[in-house]
């Protein structure tokens, strides 16, 4: 049989800014056909559409790794479905799904289900991060090995902290042997006794407030276990200035120690508290820290100590969400503002380049999960999102595609929108309308 | 609440006791066939009646509304309540809950008025009026008082009601207690905040004693209560140190020989049984007031 090539595309004029080989290209045309990347003269690529590119960005390998996808278990708050869905709409290419679902993605049955059911989608490609301990319980490590060899790419526990010391030793040390890296949503418990930032708004409010000491002392914890260990440690959603310093302390001992941001933290202060009152949109862990923090975490993603912006996408139903402020779960549905957010935090106030930025979206990711992919050569998959940096647009949860609509961001105008998504040579979303029809078979 | 609604309630107040509480109700029914719902999420009893009563007074029909439990064990949104609340279709909802916020939550949602009858660790405005008033028929002015309010000031609507309310009406005020149950971020000129209770009393006009909550202070760290009642407890020696001008309040009930001494509420007596009478008359100030000035006609 031969093997006729059968899809393709043509883009224009497009700009391609290209972290994973530090390229940064004004006006360039590129082909795609059968899902990869080819020489922008191949021949063939005159048999397909050409598409204008001119006045778009063209990033490769948008991955969000943190994300909730709730499934199994808690499917009135978010399918594998829908939330696949959202990240194609937000211009994502690659998810991290979080292991804290019912039950916890503890096995590496599980693992493979998880891949499965994302290629059975085939809207984005898979990453699974597998629990570090058993059931996410904090007493015994799970089977870590096992889970990576089926394709989990990082292990966490979130939605709590690893808090016994002995054990996040034992995960960092055992984990770096494969390699793999621990994920650690740091917070110790007995002192985050708050539902907010503790500040002088929260106790005018009289919400109990969480200083950010409870997360620091933890984050600085897990740094001098990263030196004792050698492991690889990642912080998740890191919100608090000393954390910041204990990543740069881990950074110039060259331990192997990475963090992330989410858009949340980066454009909100919990002077939000102040619009939403007693709205429990606003409830997120870590909260919204002050004006100052906000300022500290956008001066941190600038200077490098954080290597990667995540949504910590943590869609909720709608009735929960419309409990009091004490008994509404914490989390913001943030897939859909991942990239306009990180954009309007960072490149639009002139803070950073569009590279540096996107490199925190791509190559962050791909480095702390051990991903490799050649950014946009021919050959490699055709991953990519374009983006119109010039849309400006109003947040509107009822536009988005994930079923949980809880976000503080509602209402803001962010600066820069995804306008289409590709996964392997086949368009995911287009002008907003995500395109599910007939796809199947990632691999 | 601004400066002139506060003066409009406690003048409404003076205006309640100069004629009598009974009176009004003998004289003018003000409110006769109004209705009056007491939603009490949370247990209350002394406030709960002092509603009960100011309605009353006033010839409302008053109904209680108690409910325990949370909602999310009810499996009930916000929402569910207000409808339930909008279908007794009632004149003024009294609510009290343990979250902060809830009864602001339910009056965006509905259409009637609501009165917050203290929530969470948020507000208890009848009580900051009521203090006010007390301390106003004591002294004859508000305006350049000490006011000294002691105890868990984070975990306290009562001190945030009593804050706000004597700072609006140029009052200094001293926060004193527990260095970890002071809230850490708060700046006003006339504001100081402290753990040293001797400190603060030297220059106190009026002391307001804040029921110290047992099972809360187990999480904050407290050693005991033989030792918060050496640091922060009023004594006999302390009041007996302060001048006789000085008024010492408890918005009640007191846990005698922890933050107040029975010694000290012996002498005092006739002050907080004067402030029970006050709450009533500001409360029947504010349902005047939320139903719409329903006295004058
Ligand atoms: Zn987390």
């Amino acid at each position: 049989m031969s093997t006729e090539r059968t899809t393709g595309v043509r883009i224009r004029g497009v700009r391609v800014i290209d972290p994973f080989r530090d390229v940064d290209s004004l006006e360039e045309d590129l082909g795609i056909i059968d899902g990869v990347f080819v020489r922008a003269d191949d021949p063939e690529l005159m048999r397909f559409p050409a598409l204008d590119g001119r006045g778009l960005w063209l990033v490769p390998r948008i991955v969000d790794m943190h994300v909730h996808f709730r499934e199994p278990g808690q499917t009135w708050k978010e399918t594998f479905h829908t939330g696949c869905r959202a990240a194609a709409h937000g211009g994502v290419t690659g998810v991290a799904p979080m292991p804290n679902t019912t039950p916890v993605i503890d096995t590496p049955e599980w693992v493979e289900w998880e891949i499965q059911r994302g290629r059975d989608i085939g809207l984005v490609r898979v990453f699974p991060i597998g629990a570090v301990t058993q059931q996410s319980r904090g007493e015994a490590l799970a089977e870590l090995f096992r889970m990576y060899q089926k394709g989990a790419r990082a292990f966490s526990d979130d939605g709590r902290p690893v808090t016994s010391s002995a054990l996040m030793r034992s995960a960092l040390s055992y984990a770096a042997t494969f390699p793999a890296a621990v994920i650690n949503h740091a917070e110790d418990l007995s002192l985050a006794a708050g539902w907010c930032n503790e500040g002088a708004l929260a106790q005018q409010l009289g919400l109990p407030g969480t200083p950010e000491a409870a997360e620091a002392v933890m984050v600085w914890r897990d740094v001098i276990l990263a030196g004792l260990t050698g492991g690889r440690l990642h912080e998740a959603h890191v919100s608090s200035i000393e954390s910041l310093n204990a990543i740069r302390y881990a950074k110039t001992q060259n331990f192997r120690v990475t963090a992330e941001v989410t858009p949340h933290h980066l454009l909100l202060s919990d002077e939000a508290l102040a619009r939403w009152r007693y709205d429990p949109v606003t409830k997120v862990n870590p909260p919204l820290r002050s004006a100052a923090t906000r300022e500290a975490l956008l001066h941190a993603v600038k200077a490098g100590d954080i290597d990667v912006i995540a949504s910590d996408h943590a869609p909720h139903h709608a009735d929960e969400k419309n409990l009091s402020y004490a008994e509404a779960p914490y989390g913001i549905s943030g897939l859909e503002t991942l990239v306009a957010g990180a954009l309007t935090a960072l490149v639009d106030p002139g803070l950073m380049s569009p590279m540096e930025v996107m490199r925190r979206l791509t190559a962050g990711p791909h480095r702390v999960l051990g991903l490799t992919y050649p950014g946009v050569v021919p050959g490699a998959a055709a991953d990519l999102t374009l983006i119109d940096p010039r849309q400006r647009w109003r947040v509107d949860p009822a536009q988005f595609y994930s079923k949980g609509r809880n976000t503080p961001l509602a209402g803001m105008t962010l600066v820069g929108q995804a306008v289409a998504t590709m996964v392997q040579g086949r368009w995911t979303m287009r002008d907003g309308e995500v395109l599910d029809e007939g796809l199947s078979n990632l691999h | 609440m601004p400066r002139a609604l506060i003066e409009d309630l406690v003048d409404g107040a003076l205006r309640v006791k100069a004629e009598g509480l009974g009176a009004v109700r003998s004289r003018r029914q003000a409110l006769a066939g109004r209705s009056v719902v007491n939603c009490f999420f949370e247990p209350s009893t002394r406030t709960k009646t002092s509603f009960e009563l100011a309605g009353k007074y006033l010839g409302a029909d008053v109904v209680n509304f108690q409910t325990r439990g949370s909602s999310l064990e009810k499996g009930e949104t916000l929402e569910d309540t207000v409808r339930t609340l909008e279908a007794l279709a009632l004149d003024v909802l009294v609510i009290r809950h343990a979250v902060s916020g809830v009864p602001e939550r339910l009056a965006q949602a509905v259409t009637i008025p609501v009165i917050n009858a203290g929530d969470g660790f948020h507000e208890h405005p009848t009580q900051g009026l009521l203090d006010v008033l007390t301390v106003y028929e004591a002294r004859g002015r508000i305006d350049g008082l000490h006011l000294v309010i002691v105890g868990d000031i984070l975990h306290s609507r009562v001190a945030r009601s009593d804050l706000w309310g004597f700072l609006t009406l140029g009052a200094y005020v001293t926060l004193v207690g527990p260095p970890q149950l002071l809230p850490s971020a708060w700046h006003h000129e006339r504001l100081r905040v402290t753990p040293y209770l001797a400190d603060a009393l030297k220059e106190a006009d009026a002391v307001q004693v804040l029921r110290i909550q047992k099972e809360r202070q187990s999480l904050a760290g407290l050693p005991s209560w033989e030792e918060y009642r050496a640091q922060w407890g009023i004594t006999r020696e302390r009041a007996e140190q302060l001048g006789d001008h000085v008024l010492i309040m408890h918005p009640g009930p007191q846990n005698r020989g922890v933050e107040i001494d029975s010694e000290v509420m012996m002498r005092t007596a006739s002050q907080i049984s004067r402030q029970v009478t006050n709450g009533v008359a500001v409360r029947m100030a504010a349902l005047s007031w939320v139903l719409g000035g329903a006295d004058e006609h």
